[in-house]
């Protein structure tokens, strides 16, 4: 029973996806806790947009995919905050603009590109377990290390400039550049996540956990505590499920978060129904004294 | 005898928001020590003056010096606390009254240097002025707006600034809380702290303000002493509901007119 319990732990490529699985589960929710305090939940899916365009550019070229995304997903995020801190009403459409050509322009280059099909593309966009090469494991590793010592060494500054931008400015901390932290560890964590969860998910692996875990913690810190934890029960769990069911990776650990968020908030309803009731039972007896004393 | 530089001295601010003009020409100087209230009706430009005087708001033309240094050569910001005007405190992501205060001290340290024995004494100290010290480990969310603006205000004591720059403290927030709040200026006055605050009006703030300056349509109106409220404004315990009717206005005006 344990030996047919462990047996999605044989093959090396599901090894690697595992490994890639737990870096990814830690790293997105780790960035997207900020994405969320500053409310652009949405950051990281207009981040995959820009991403894929680099990965057909390493795809086109025959470069390291994740390297060549990693650069352009990184321009594209430093062009996405540049646009944010204007905070125009044309800087939406930009946005809008920049998303699109990503992914257009992303599409475009593979179509023109005679090494690589639309097969590889969709292994992108979805995730899958087979394409977490050995020497793409080592740089996931490094950027994923790279990601989760920012985010957690600088939190309480993050924390700061998300949480209230204008006091972080009065209080003379490096606001833009804190920006463009979190913008770059942003894209940086798109690319990592790309391979387990792919372009078009790697977002909901950012915000979902987040989303659950704040339903349950009443700080910032113990939030951002659970929804790594979180992250990587989710991401596991559906790599796994991914492995059995031969669904693509990226929408069975989304599928998974979701359920997973709609369990708690459920749960955290009827806690809340109780202890209403429990305060409104106490009132009735209180209701009940003055009428025996009246 | 050296003279101190004073905490603020702005000349001849032009300030444009969105095209038009809204600081026309202000001067204003705040001696170190100094309490200073800020008075106008809505749109006479007091909420940004403060935010110019503390860089929030680039300035058209016209200098600001922050303790004898001209603003975009002055780095020491840990001097400097500010209170910006807010509807709520809560975030987005839950958040700690602690975590909330703590983040005030960050002016006071070099990126990535961790949190001392001193820092969470001055956070503890800071959250013990404004009342709170029993709510810390509570979500800002659960909190009363008055709490949460109390939750602001020591988010910037807890930096120990020489300077407190408050924007609307008292906006939204109950008489009771109004009140304690006067304390907590009155303390932190009685030690030495220089404070310029925005307000609509003093109500309690009344007997801790020696000058005040009345800003209308981003001019400087009236310099000096508070001008002394009329009719039932003047009325401990009253309760301004609609301070942006129109009538309240022109009564204002015709206040700071006299």
């Amino acid at each position: 029973m344990a030996a047919l319990s462990l047996e999605f732990l044989q093959p090396a490529f599901m090894q690697r996806a595992l490994l890639a699985a737990v870096l990814v589960g830690m790293s997105a929710p780790a960035i997207g806790t900020y994405l969320v305090q500053r409310r652009m939940a949405l950051m990281g899916d207009g981040i995959g947009h820009v991403a894929l365009f680099g990965v057909a550019i390493g795809l086109a070229l025959g470069a390291a995919p994740v390297l060549t995304a990693v650069v352009v997903a990184a321009l594209g995020a430093v062009a996405i905050e540049v646009l944010r801190e204007r905070g125009t009403a044309s800087g939406d459409v930009a946005l809008a603009l920049l998303f699109y050509g990503g992914i257009a322009g992303g599409v475009v280059t593979i179509g023109l590109s005679a090494s690589a099909s639309n097969a590889n593309l969709l292994a992108y966009l979805f995730g899958s377990l087979t394409t977490v090469a050995p020497e793409d494991l080592r740089l996931i590793a490094i950027l994923a290390g790279l990601v989760l010592a920012v985010t957690l060494g600088l939190s309480r500054w993050l924390f700061a400039v998300c949480y209230d931008e204008e006091f972080a400015k009065v209080a003379g901390l490096p606001v833009r550049a804190l920006n463009l932290v979190i913008a770059v560890s942003a894209a940086v964590t798109v690319t990592v996540a790309m391979r387990v969860v792919g372009v078009l998910l790697v977002s909901a692996l950012m915000v979902v956990p987040v989303a659950t875990a704040q339903q349950l913690s009443r700080g910032f810190r113990s939030t951002l505590a659970l929804a790594l934890a979180l992250g990587v029960v989710y991401a596991v769990a559906g790599v796994i499920f991914s492995y059995y069911a031969d669904t693509a990776p990226g929408a069975s650990i989304v599928v998974l978060g979701i359920a997973g968020f709609a369990l708690v908030s459920a749960l955290a309803g009827i806690g809340r129904t109780v202890s209403q009731r429990r305060r409104s039972d106490l009132g009735e007896i209180y209701e009940d004294d003055v009428v025996l004393e009246a | 005898m050296t003279r101190q530089p004073p905490a603020i001295d702005a000349r001849d601010l032009t300030v444009s928001l969105n095209g038009r003009p809204t600081l026309r020409g202000i001067s204003i100087r705040v001696e170190q020590g100094e309490v200073v209230a800020l008075l106008g009706a809505n749109g006479s430009g007091k909420s940004t003056l403060v935010r110019t005087l503390v860089g929030l708001v680039p300035a058209q033309s016209g200098q600001i010096e922050l303790y004898g240094v001209p603003l975009e050569r002055f780095k020491d910001w840990y001097r400097i606390g500010y209170v910006p005007q807010r509807v709520t405190a809560v975030s987005a992501v839950p958040a700690t009254v602690r975590e909330v205060v703590s983040s005030g001290r960050l002016a006071r340290h070099r990126i990535g240097q961790p949190l001392s024995r001193v820092d969470q004494a001055a956070v503890g100290s800071a959250l013990d002025t404004v009342g709170l010290a029993a709510r810390a480990g509570e979500n800002v969310a659960a909190l009363s707006g008055g709490q949460q603006q109390r939750v602001l205000i020591a988010r910037a004591l807890a930096g120990q600034p020489d300077l407190l720059v408050l924007d609307e403290p008292l906006a939204g927030v109950d008489l009771t809380t109004q009140r304690l709040l006067a304390d907590t200026l009155a303390d932190l006055v009685a030690h030495g702290s220089t404070i310029l605050l925005v307000a609509h009006e003093l109500g309690p703030l009344d007997g801790l303000i020696a000058r005040a300056v009345v800003l209308r349509h981003g001019v400087v109106a009236h310099d000096g002493a508070p001008p002394v409220a009329a009719g039932h404004h003047g009325q401990p315990g009253h309760d301004h509901v609609h301070p942006h009717d129109p009538v309240g206005t022109v009564e204002q005006e015709a206040r700071w007119l006299r």
